[in-house]
């Protein structure tokens, strides 16, 4: 029997519906899968149970022929998303034990499409991170890992990994500054943090509200395409979310790019950038070429400034985000002679070293005298770094770029963990696309001379994820990316 | 009539300005669905919002926008159509997130104006700053447990409007008046019940003083928490006298903030300003910014109730009332709602003397509100017109008033069972004089012999035989006339 955990979900989708296989055995073929693959520390939480019980309701449904758009498809929910029931903590040690009374509407809007939940993705603390390194559950291991571990890139490391090693159809991610799309080049999968506005993020525990975006992290475009139309939509409970109805993603798969203009940012293009992404970009822009499209030079002047913006508005916002975990109404609680000592000993043993130097630096820039230098010159930069982005837009339809200007590297990587800014660096072509609040895919595009993938960014306009998914399917098939 | 605190070397002015937190009535929380009943259990109406629970985020009311508005063109203050909400931030136990979600630079309402009518029948302006939306923190507990604290979430995110003034206050007289003045605007709008000692209006008052004539402001002291008009009063006055005391004794005054103390009267030091925590405002980023269209403005402007300053014109205007009846009567809207309606079609300033006589006594007496009263409009302007009319006598029309509030009939049926229907017969009061002057022939001699004062013996004989129901100024023409 062919192994059911390599399928992609309109792949087990037809399966489902054709009654080879029932959503039970698809089921328990990824509960066996993540059973071998425990190596990967990917899952921080199992939930065979309850899965099992999903997939028997949904095979009922195929019984009955009231199955949905996502009916049987076995899932995996970055430990971000509060699940109802299900212990939620973001990797955490500050949300020890806390289980969630609700479900978040992302992940409620995946149960209702049918989706089966196995358990509780690995990710870097509070989506902290470009490694997967900073859990309290462990680092996550890269499934194209060789003789050292290598990490699967972060913060939605375990979403990644979990989908590379088929310890689940597909995976839940959120991205904050690369967060979907980094891992997803790393682990060789397809990520989409869709536009800001477009996923409700009621229910996730916020990082960045004004960047946060959940999106869905698969084995192939198509696969993204159903999972995203399946997890998007308004939801009166988020403010920032957008009424703008949610297109049918999968129509536009395979349809021609003939004339679709790809522009090509020069700025992205530094002297030192690494000769085999360099190659592999120019040769997804001659793909994309000989399909029709046009190559087209634009320039985003601010790209330069987009980290040290992206690292002052994320940290601010994750400071003041951060401070409602005091150990006073759920998760870690570390008593002390005062109020004050109780807050100090939570949090100093609740938070990780990564997350205390966001806190820490989002304190700082929004503290009296720092404001204007620091906060207020950042959010004016970020409308600059927008209104780059939408003036390349009046000479372009999607923009093409890396996702990552490396590889998966080592776990434990030494010049990363002595200075942080080098971690930093890696998120260089993916946090403008977050300060702008605008849609990007990664794809891979195929292994560098390490064996490892690398992945291609595709930006498009705002609420434009068509026009992403209609050129990302022709470049899927066209780089032939082998899975793993 | 200037206010100043008069020692040995100098003359002392007050500069007091106010900011005042009313909670809005709304059904629901500012940010959330949960309900904002008064006097619930502890920790009945608490959403996950309010509880700052992971991942949950704010959704504005727009009734508490509304409410803002309403009380905004109350305070004939600029509606301004954009405003911002930003965090402040800070720790305590009864603010679950850790931040307080209101307004900074940018508030719903800018600058007004108030009227206030002060004892020597002048009146004057006090100036509106601002007024900006907010959520109320939780109620913290200390006292049910020498070893621990509890907090009540019921408060927690129930809307306040912060209305802050000029420092033009210039005595505790006009505090009094203003905190009056603004208690009746908002209950006149109902946006605020304005009960000081349930909590849901609070005043906190900023406190300095300058020797007459003085240039510029000195070092100002900040009085929390003064939950009623009369300890507001004494709060500016005894705070004023301290500053005064210290200056003269060659002190000097430190920014600071100061609690009232309910039992001697005086402020006592909380914390010095310099202390103050930092903030670290910014902009909310789970709520975009707030537009309000010039139709959504005029529209509540045309809903606008008829506010107590023009009210009370009116009805000098109308009714010919005294300022001071009128001003009485407009209080609160129940009262000069009752007046009208008693009014109607009748002598109102007989109305309005009944009203604030008879029925205010009898209502003090019993301990009952206006909405208590057995006695109503109709009944206070039927027995108006039964003594213009002369149907009955003042002094019946009394009698008749006790009835009321024992029976709840109306003074027809009263006089109409009770047979006090007033003697205006020519023919029977002569009859009735006749016979009482044939009774005391030695007195009417007295009479004539210069003993003039015994007119009002004979008024009296009159009215006892008539059992008080012969026109009292019919008797005292007639018996002149008899007598000569």
């Amino acid at each position: 029997m062919t192994d059911l955990t390599k399928l992609t979900i309109h792949e087990a989708l037809d399966g489902l519906k054709n009654k080879t296989f029932s959503s039970v055995e698809l089921t328990n073929a990824y509960l066996n899968k993540m059973a071998l693959g425990r190596k990967y520390n990917a899952y921080v939480l199992e939930t065979p149970e309850l899965a099992l019980e999903q997939a028997k309701a949904s095979d009922k449904r195929y019984a009955d022929g009231t199955n949905r758009a996502l009916e049987g498809i076995a899932l995996g929910i970055k430990d971000l998303f509060c699940t109802k029931g299900v212990r939620s903590t973001a990797c955490s040690h500050i949300l020890d034990g806390f289980v969630p009374e609700y479900e978040s509407t992302v992940t409620q809007n995946l149960l209702e499409n049918g989706a089966v939940f196995l358990g509780k993705l690995n990710m870097d603390e509070f989506a902290m991170g470009g490694s997967n390194e900073h859990s309290f559950y462990g680092p996550v291991i890269n499934p194209y890992s060789k003789e050292k571990p290598l990490v699967p890139g972060g913060s939605s490391g375990g979403s990644a990994a979990a989908v590379s090693a088929d310890m689940c159809a597909a995976a839940t991610g959120t991205d904050t500054g690369g967060s979907i799309r980094q891992p997803a080049a790393f682990c060789g999968i397809v990520g989409i943090k869709p536009t800001y506005g477009r996923c409700s993020r009621w229910g996730i525990m916020a990082f960045a509200s004004s960047l946060d975006q959940a999106g869905p992290m698969t084995k192939d475009v198509k696969d993204a395409a159903l999972m995203l139309k399946a997890m998007a939509g308004y939801d009166a409970k988020d403010s920032t979310s957008s009424k703008l109805p949610v297109p049918d993603f999968e129509k536009v798969l395979g349809q021609d790019i003939k004339g679709l203009k790809i522009g090509v940012p020069q700025e992205y293009r530094p002297d030192g950038l690494n000769a085999e992404i360099a190659a592999y970009w120019d040769k997804a822009a001659d793909m994309l070429k000989s399909r029709g499209a046009e190559i087209v030079p634009i320039s985003l002047p601010h790209t330069k400034y987009a980290l040290p913006v992206y690292y002052i508005i994320a940290p601010a916002e994750a400071s003041s985000n951060l401070a409602r975990y005091d150990g006073i109404r759920y998760g870690l609680r570390i008593d002390g002679e005062k109020l004050d000592d109780l807050y100090i000993n939570t949090r100093t043993e609740g938070f990780g070293a990564e997350v205390k130097r966001r806190i820490m630096i989002g304190t700082y820039v929004l503290s009296a005298g720092y404001y204007d230098a620091y906060y207020l010159k950042a959010q004016k930069v970020r409308r600059l770094i927008k209104n780059d982005f939408e003036e390349a837009f009046k000479k372009c339809d999607l923009i093409l770029t890396p996702t990552s200007p490396v590889s998966a590297f080592e776990i434990g990587d030494k010049s990363m963990n002595e200075n942080p800014i080098n971690m930093y660096l890696n998120d260089v072509f993916t946090v403008s696309v977050n300060l702008a609040g605008l849609p990007a895919m990664s794809l891979p595009i195929g292994l560098d001379k390490k064996g490892l993938p690398l992945g291609m960014q595709l930006i498009g306009k705002a609420f434009d994820e068509e026009t992403i998914f209609k050129a990302a399917y022709a470049l899927e098939q066209d780089a032939g990316f082998e899975r793993k | 009539m200037t206010y100043t605190i008069k020692t040995a070397q100098n003359e002392w002015e007050i500069v007091c300005g106010l900011e005042i937190h009313c909670q809005i009535i709304s059904k629901s929380k500012i940010f959330s669905g949960a309900s904002t009943e008064f006097g619930d259990d502890a920790n009945e109406n608490v959403s996950f919002i309010d509880a700052g629970m992971p991942g949950m985020l704010p959704v504005l009311n727009k009734e508490c926008v509304r409410q803002a508005v309403k009380t905004g063109l109350g305070l004939n203050a600029q509606i301004n159509k954009y405003s911002v909400f930003s965090r402040k931030n800070y720790f305590y136990a009864d603010q679950p997130n850790g931040y307080q979600i209101t307004q900074y630079e940018y508030p719903i309402v800018g600058k007004g104006k108030v009227k206030i009518d002060l004892s020597d029948g002048s009146s004057k302006e006090i100036g509106i700053t601002r007024i900006h939306i907010e959520q109320d923190a939780a109620k913290s507990i200390h006292d049910l447990n020498p070893k621990k604290s509890y907090i009540d979430f019921n408060r927690a995110g129930v809307g306040l409007m912060e209305i802050v003034t000029e420092p033009d206050f210039k005595s505790p007289e006009e505090v009094g008046a203003f905190l009056k003045k603004l208690r009746s605007i908002v209950r006149y709008l109902g946006t605020c019940d304005g009960n000081m000692d349930e909590g849901s209006m609070r005043c906190d008052a900023s406190i300095s003083v300058k020797i007459k004539g003085e240039q510029g402001m000195r070092e100002r002291a900040e009085v929390k928490n003064v939950n009623s008009v009369k300890f507001a009063m004494q709060a500016v006055e005894n705070e004023a006298k301290r500053q005064v005391e210290i200056y003269e004794q060659g002190g000097t005054i430190e920014q600071q903030t100061r609690q009232f103390d309910q039992t001697t009267g005086q402020t006592k030091f909380l914390r010095l300003k310099e202390y103050a925590d930092d903030y670290r405002y910014f902009p909310e980023p789970d709520l975009p910014p707030l537009y309000l269209s010039d139709d959504y403005i005029e529209n509540i402007r045309q809903e606008m109730v008829e506010l107590p300053d023009a009210k009370k014109e009116r009805f000098i205007k109308d009714f010919g009332l005294t300022a001071y009846d009128a001003e009485i009567l407009t209080e609160s809207r129940q009262t000069a709602d009752f007046f009208e309606k008693a009014a109607k079609g009748h002598e109102g300033k007989k109305v309005a003397n009944w009203i604030l006589g008879d029925l205010f006594a009898s209502l003090n007496a019993n301990k009952l509100t206006l909405e208590q009263s057995p006695v109503t409009p109709e009944m206070i302007g039927e027995l108006v017109d039964l003594i213009e009319t002369n149907v009955i006598s003042g002094k019946i029309g009394k009698d008749v008033f006790v009835h009321m509030w024992q029976s709840k009939k109306m003074p027809s049926q009263i006089i109409e069972e009770k047979g006090l229907k007033q003697v205006t017969d020519t023919g029977a009061i002569e009859a009735l004089i006749d016979s009482v002057l044939k009774e005391n022939t030695a007195n009417v001699e007295a009479y004539h012999n210069g003993k003039t004062n015994l007119f009002g013996f004979f008024v009296g004989q009159v009215m006892k035989v008539s059992k008080g129901s012969a026109n009292p100024q019919m008797v005292n023409e007639i018996l002149k006339k008899k007598l000569g």
